[in-house]
């Protein structure tokens, strides 16, 4: 009976989503489990004192290092004092280098106040990412409310986040709009068979199934194949009286 | 309360010796101190708390005063930057888990293997553990209480929990036993912070105060099932070398956590020495301690002398 129990409670504990970020070089979780004997010895090594150890109820397999990027976020120390210390390679010595270590991926998780987003030029969460510009960087879109400013979006590049959280950290808002999740939650996954044609097209040096007929688009016939957008000016065809919009509106503030 | 004062005259032998056998119930160990004095009536369990303590504060004065002499805790530690010592429970467990530990854990693990099948492996469980201060706390106040009854599961049962969480490890790919293991979470929650571990620690003490006697340390910890094994060629171990003195006033049961392994040195029931060669008792002297006559002392297995 009190096997069965252990059993269940063992299973329903690890079948819990894992929201828990570990720290730099954890094996994947499963295989944490199984090698992390939850000593704190990488507690104890870690100068910031980001990594504590979860108590039952954190919701987190009880005794097993984490993190909170937004308390807390990792310093990515050059010399990665927390994977030293692990006595059982739960946190695997192969990391040597901090940059190429994925504790979890940043997700700009809410863009609806976020203030870059809103338009404005907060950019912290940007500035503070300790891999600028190859983590996050900043892409310049329209911005349609006002039709006339730039909108700079913080975006997430999955190939060089470490998921450190020093942009959860920083982030203005009251609730952070930029997460660090674990990438089990951040991320999909294609499928096996699935291919990018612009991809494969680009490796082979040509198409791979010979030129393609480009039928024309009405009205866009001077445009490159594909290039649908609207040009100032561009008056759609309508009945109802068009007003300029944009910079022709003839607003004045 | 006492049905003898109301008939002073004729006290019934019979009552008298089971009013006794009461007192030895709540209160083993009152003929000792009578005999040897408090002190030396106590000598073993306050070298054992003294243990028991002394290893906690090592790992104590870390988080409270910045003196880092042992970092960790008994799951895995570092001891003054150079000696690693592992639990092998755990290792056991990891590696049936399908994970081959770096050679610190393992060589941790040896270090404290190798110690405790040398000297005994249940040495662990009376002068380390910390659960031991929580279940002794209970038996003692079941005995002051003079709580009866309830279940005893068979000393046997924390065999079949060893296998069956090296086996849940295998089918899990978990350390399984620490998803629950109050040993590790008491250690570590003194240590790290307990968050809601507490509860966990409670119903041990609550499980042997109420509903069994003895009943973790002695029937269902996997973890001293473990240090049991380690426990067979114990070096250290107890003998009933003075048996003859014996009187019978069954204050050494009363104390023991493993009462099972007295009698058959003290008896010489099935075996003719007198020395407690069983591998769950846990060398705690506690038996010692609480006899009057000072029929125990601790000695080597290799000693079957008799006085």
């Amino acid at each position: 009976m009190l096997a069965l129990g252990v059993g269940l409670y063992g299973a329903e504990a690890s079948a819990r989503p894992a929201e828990a970020i570990r720290p730099p070089g954890a094996l994947p979780e499963q295989d944490f489990l199984a090698a992390c004997v939850r000593c704190g010895l990488c507690v104890r090594d870690c100068p910031f004192d980001t990594l504590k150890l979860s108590e039952l109820g954190d919701n987190v397999a009880t005794g097993t290092p984490f993190f909170e990027g937004r308390k807390v976020p990792c310093e990515m120390c050059d010399d990665i004092p927390c994977v030293k210390a692990c006595p059982t390679g739960a946190l695997d010595r192969e990391l040597t280098d901090i940059g190429k270590a994925r504790m979890g991926l940043a997700v700009l998780i809410d863009q609806e106040t976020c203030l870059n987003f809103l338009g404005l030029r907060c950019d912290v969460c940007y500035r503070v990412c300790p891999v600028i510009d190859q983590a996050i960087t900043l892409e310049l879109v329209h911005n349609p409310r006002s039709d006339r400013h730039a909108m700079l979006l913080p975006t997430v590049h999955s190939e060089h986040c470490t998921g450190c959280g020093k942009c959860e950290h920083s982030c203005v808002l009251p609730e952070a709009a930029i997460k660090v999740l674990p990438h089990k939650l951040a991320q999909g996954k294609s499928a096996e068979h699935y291919r990018k044609g612009w991809v494969e097209k680009e490796a082979a040096g040509g198409s791979l199934i010979g030129e393609q007929h480009q039928l024309p688009m009405r009205g866009l016939e001077d445009r490159k194949y594909g290039d649908t957008r609207v040009a100032p000016g561009y008056v759609p065809p309508s009945d109802a009286p068009v007003k300029p919009g944009g910079i022709d509106s003839g607003w004045k503030p | 309360m006492n049905t003898a004062s109301h008939t002073p005259a004729a006290v019934p032998p019979a009552s008298a010796e089971s009013a006794s056998r009461a007192s030895v119930m709540t209160r083993p160990g009152a003929d000792a101190v009578k005999v040897k004095g408090w002190l030396r009536a106590h000598k073993w369990l306050l070298l054992r708390r003294l243990s028991q303590l002394g290893i906690l504060a090592l790992f104590m004065f870390g988080p409270w005063f910045g003196l880092w002499i042992v970092k960790g805790n008994l799951s895995s530690s570092l001891t003054l930057g150079v000696l690693p010592l592992t639990d092998p429970y755990l290792l056991l467990q990891s590696i049936a888990a399908g994970q081959v530990p770096y050679k610190e854990a393992l060589l941790g693990g040896g270090i404290v293997a190798a110690f405790y099948l040398l000297l005994g492996g249940r040495l662990f469980c009376s002068w380390v553990c910390p659960v031991n201060m929580v279940t002794d706390a209970a038996a003692w106040l079941r005995r002051r209480l003079g709580i009866k009854g309830g279940k005893v599961p068979s000393e046997y049962t924390r065999y079949w929990l060893l296998g069956l969480t090296v086996l849940a490890s295998a089918l899990t790919g978990s350390i399984a036993w620490e998803w629950v293991n109050p040993v590790s979470m008491l250690h570590r929650g003194l240590i790290f912070g307990f968050g809601l571990s507490w509860g966990i620690v409670l119903s041990v003490f609550l499980y042997d105060l109420l509903f069994a006697s003895r009943g973790w340390c002695g029937h269902v910890c996997p973890m001293g099932a473990f240090y049991g094994v380690l426990n067979s060629a114990a070096l250290i171990r107890v003998t009933a070398d003075k048996r003859s003195g014996c009187d019978d006033c069954m204050d050494c049961f009363a104390v023991c956590p493993e009462p099972q392994v007295i009698r058959p040195a003290l008896k010489a029931v099935a075996q003719d020495h007198p020395l407690i060669l069983d591998k769950d008792c846990t060398s705690c002297g506690r038996c010692i301690d609480v006899c009057g006559k000072d029929v125990f002392r601790l000695t080597t297995r290799f000693d079957r002398s008799e006085s």
